[in-house]
């Protein structure tokens, strides 16, 4: 039996499509909400199904079946179709996603993308901002002043926020040399180094846009439940919130994926050519990906019970006044680390060494400070500890 | 009922029903004596109950009396400004102002009389706590301040007719004035039909 | 948005306009504590001015004192404030002791003293979790809660609510402790400076919460005198006042702690002197169970209470600031008028002072550091 050529590709796309928005209900959303009940002292849903795990059933039911609610003076077209943008532009970024390398099923080597494309990286910048249309038009067009206020939230983080992390991606190009996903994981391979470690702070630049692309803590301020509501989707209900929760965790889903790939050597399993860590690769590439992610879904999570939200203007000083400016000067650092030794990976082993040791510095001085300052503060108050 | 909730030890009742206190008059009082030396004639009585010392002084000088008080005497502090409705009496409603002193580390209440509709100086723009306060007894006695700067309702809507805290007012209420004016006031309360800002939904 | 309040209509906007839009904030907002509503006038997110619109949740409860007996007026205090109900009855009672003359026994003016204290501790963790929340931190609402339910366990077994608590009594207290509840309490406030130790982990030092809260809502104590603001705001601007070391009741006066204060004014000196309040609270607490002796709970005080014509006013340091009753009495056994100083309702005067020029995210956290209960607003 011949199969199309297509078949695969089709097949895919069908198993993303129908798969995402699964691992998402169940998974990822159980898992925070576990997580966080965990990390707060509290059980978390444990009623539906044992332990709580068909609470993302039970979530979409409810969702569903909820009444559709469009405000009397919304714009309709575009109420209606915010969400719509929200949730799509997000499923299509994860067709350049390599989920692992080519396996053979039956005679076909079948790649675990469905796309390689070669500008796969701006590919999946240009895509993932149109989910922030879908934001800031449902905030616009639900005619309600705390999700105007919401949506335009939302359009200063992306603005501010896309920048830098487009920056950051850049001393990463400088690195492979091309745009393409699965062959960034290649080099990463050949190279025998995780772009991470002469990437440092390019990942945390990353990371950090990532996350206030998301609109997640700390920096969920179109949202802000406490100061706006529930900023954008405030007049969103049932299926079309739906949309935007799933669009935001899928997005968070892209953002892990991108930084597993183009940092963290997407599926090789860690330090690949050391012998003595050879028997990792018993567990299959995709796995590692899988892992990879699941680590970053939990650093949002985490994230997202630890700290409080930013204000807007500190967010925006933030993206402009530190992010960005770190990220030209993280681009000459590596420019000048690859051009000083070249055709050889010595400048970006050095660079790595450099970044390491100002991070760990950096880390021992803060928690010095911290130790200090809670001194003068218990001395400012006498018997401040003791019961 | 609500007595055998402080039920005293059996033995001896009789003689814990008799409280001891009593006022004493304090017209001889430093700070007495320094609110009827710097604002003549204001003072009309003075007792002191419960180591508090209480000062009548007379309505037109109140401003003035807070005035001294917070300049001369050190009572930076408004704690409270409110109003007793004694229905009968002649002035119908005392006026009463606590202040406090941080210096002195005690308060002194102030009183004055004002009939029904009298105005009464504010001291809101000597105290900016009394603006909320003088608001407050307003709107719970109908006791206008004379020079306020927003006297409006605060805890009763715009539409409520009425003063809650008048001896004369009903327990259970009454109609929001839709009863008393209705060519003014909607049923059910609402801002007045002569509200500029007043939008009807049909 | 079909807004008309976008600028004057038939003027052309050029991009550096103030365009005002009206906000309202509230009541039903989730960061306004209860039923407070604000106007705002907002250009973008910067608040040109803030109007607050109180009594959403008046229940005339000054006008039910006056038409109940003496006794009967002690739950209505509950109701006030409802998330520190003891203080409420403390103010009460105490009010009327005075207008009466009546010694409270020693035991009861421990157990009193014990029960504030708890009660000022459950209410700056209400106070703890929720402007947390307001801020975006959500965990440690979990924390301050866990250890709520504690306090409010201890309640529970002392007087048989959690709440509205109707916990004292003219004269002394309704109930003796139970056996155990010494020892278990002491257990508690053992653990509680490690508790606070964790909050205090989440967000002392947090980069995020101190940018949020230090030099938002800044006000000088002179300010605070003339606003009439009180309690925590007030030490957290500098002047070391506390009511229960000023005017010391009960038996504040024997007592050691120390009134926490700060210099800054700012919402984040306001939230160390809050916390530092919990440890000394606990410090409190702690010398009361030891002084605890066997004795009387109930002064003398007459089967019908009906004191003399006279007026008091009589006030306490509550988790809030200087709560304050005011009882003029006519020698009936119903209270002629009843005055609530409530710190509540004067702090939130001051809301559009602090909250001027400030982005409505600081709104929020300004709403949070006043620490308002609208049931004391409104009453």
């Amino acid at each position: 039996m011949t199969l199309p050529a297509e078949f695969w590709t089709y097949a895919k796309v069908v198993l993303l499509v129908a798969t995402v928005p699964a691992i998402v209900g169940f998974v990822v959303v159980l898992a925070e909400r576990r997580l966080m009940g965990f990390m707060q002292a509290r059980l978390g849903p444990n009623r539906v199904g044992p332990q709580g795990v068909l609470q993302g059933v039970a979530d979409l039911v409810k969702l569903v079946t909820k009444e559709d609610i469009t405000p009397a003076k919304a714009e309709r077209a575009v109420y209606f179709l915010s969400p719509v943008l929200a949730v799509i532009p997000a499923l299509t970024a994860l067709a350049v996603i390599p989920f692992g390398p080519p396996v053979k099923i039956g005679k076909a080597m079948v790649p675990l993308w469905v796309a390689d494309i070669n500008v796969g990286l701006l590919f999946l910048l240009a895509i993932t901002s149109i989910g922030v249309y879908g934001i800031i038009l449902g905030g616009w067009s639900s005619n309600n002043k705390y999700s105007l206020l919401g949506g335009l939230r939302s359009a200063a983080q992306l603005v501010s926020y896309e920048v830098p992390m487009g920056l950051a991606l850049v001393s990463v190009l400088l690195m492979t040399r091309s745009l393409s996903l699965p062959e960034i994981v290649r080099r990463q391979d050949a190279t025998h180094l995780w772009f991470v470690f002469p990437g440092l702070v390019a990942f945390f630049i990353y990371f950090v846009s990532g996350i206030a692309e998301t609109n997640r803590n700390p920096f969920d301020l179109p949202e802000a439940e406490s100061e706006l509501v529930s900023g954008f989707n405030t007049e969103y209900s049932g299926v079309k919130f739906a949309f935007f929760f799933l669009g935001e965790y899928t997005a968070m889903i892209i953002i892990s994926c991108v930084a597993v790939t183009v940092f963290f050597g997407g599926w090789l399993a860690p330090f690949p050519h050391v012998a003595a860590l050879r028997f990792l690769s018993v567990i299959p590439p995709a796995v590692w990906f899988l892992a990879k992610v699941a680590v970053f879904l939990f650093c949002y999570i985490w994230f997202r019970s630890t700290f409080p939200r930013y204000r807007f203007d500190q967010l925006m000083a933030l993206g402009w006044k530190w992010l960005i400016p770190l990220s030209l000067a993280n681009i000459l650092a590596v420019a000048a680390a690859i051009l000083l030794f070249p055709g050889r990976t010595t400048g970006l082993v050095w660079l790595a060494w450099i970044f390491g040791g100002c991070f760990a510095v950096l880390f021992l001085l803060s928690r010095l400070r911290r130790a200090l300052a809670r001194r003068d503060r218990l001395a400012a108050t006498p018997h401040a500890v003791e019961g | 009922m609500a007595d055998d909730q402080v039920r005293p030890p059996a033995e001896k009742p009789k003689e814990a029903a008799k409280p001891k206190v009593e006022a004493v008059d304090a017209a001889g009082h430093a700070w007495v004596r320094s609110i009827a030396a710097a604002v003549p004639g204001s003072v009309v009585s003075a007792k002191e109950f419960a180591k508090q010392v209480t000062v009548v002084v007379s309505r037109e000088s109140i401003a003035r009396v807070a005035r001294h008080l917070k300049d001369a005497e050190d009572f930076k502090y408004c704690v409270d400004v409110t109003a007793v409705d004694w229905k009968t009496r002649a002035p119908r409603f005392d006026l009463v102002y606590h202040f406090y002193s941080f210096s002195k580390n005690d308060r002194i209440r102030v009183k004055c009389g004002a009939a029904d509709g009298e105005e009464v100086p504010s001291i809101a723009e000597i105290f900016l706590t009394a603006n909320w306060c003088e608001r407050e007894t307003f709107d719970m006695f109908g006791i206008r301040f004379a020079g306020h700067p927003d006297l409006r309702r605060i805890l009763t809507w715009d539409g409520f007719n009425g003063y809650p805290l008048r001896k004369d007012f009903p327990l259970e209420g009454v109609d929001t004035g839709a009863a008393i004016y209705p060519e003014e006031w909607p049923e059910g309360g609402g801002p007045s039909k002569n509200d500029p800002n007043r939008k009807v939904v049909s | 948005m079909s807004e008309q309040e976008h600028g004057k209509p038939g003027e052309p906007h050029t991009l550096f306009d103030v365009q005002e839009m009206e906000l309202n904030f509230g009541p039903q907002h989730p960061s306004t504590h209860g039923v407070l509503r604000l106007v705002l006038k907002v250009d973008g997110e910067k608040i040109l001015e803030a109007k607050p619109d109180v009594g959403y949740l008046h229940r005339g409860t000054e006008k039910l004192f006056e038409t109940e007996t003496y006794p009967m007026g002690i739950p209505h205090t509950d109701r006030m404030d409802y998330i520190a109900a003891a203080t409420n009855n403390h103010a009460f009672c105490l009010t009327i002791e005075k207008l009466l003359g009546v010694e409270v026994p020693r035991r009861a003016q421990l157990i009193r003293v014990i029960l504030d204290e708890l009660q000022r501790i459950s209410s700056h963790l209400v106070w703890l979790g929720t402007s947390g929340i307001d801020l975006g931190a959500v965990t440690p609402f979990w924390y301050a809660f866990r250890e709520r339910e504690q306090i409010l366990d201890f309640f529970e077994e002392y007087c048989g609510a959690r709440l509205t608590l109707n916990c004292m009594r003219i004269g002394g207290l309704p109930f003796d402790l139970t056996p155990g509840w010494t020892e278990r309490l002491l257990e508690f406030i053992d653990d509680l400076p490690a508790r606070i130790d964790e909050y205090e982990q989440l967000l002392t030092d947090n980069r995020i919460w101190k940018l949020r809260t230090v030099g938002v809502g800044v006000i000088s104590a002179e300010e605070c005198i003339e606003w009439g603001l009180t309690g925590p705001i007030l030490r957290a601007s500098g002047k070391e006042w506390d009511l229960r070391r000023a005017q010391p009741y009960e038996c504040y006066d024997e007592l050691d702690f120390v009134v926490p204060t700060r210099q800054g004014g700012d919402t984040y000196d306001r939230y160390i002197v809050r916390v530092q309040e919990m440890r000394q609270s606990a410090r409190i607490v702690r010398q009361c169970l030891e002084r605890l002796e066997p004795g009387e709970i109930r002064g003398k005080v007459p089967r019908v209470i009906k004191p003399v014509a006279e007026e008091v006013y009589a006030s306490i340091e509550s988790p809030k600031g200087e709560l304050g009753f005011y009882c003029v009495s006519n020698g009936s056994n119903r209270p002629y008028r009843m005055h609530v100083r409530p710190p509540s309702f004067i702090n939130l005067q001051a809301l559009p002072r602090l909250a001027k020029g400030h982005l409505v995210s600081d709104l929020v956290a300004l709403i949070g550091t006043i620490d308002i209960v609208l049931g004391e607003v409104d009453r």
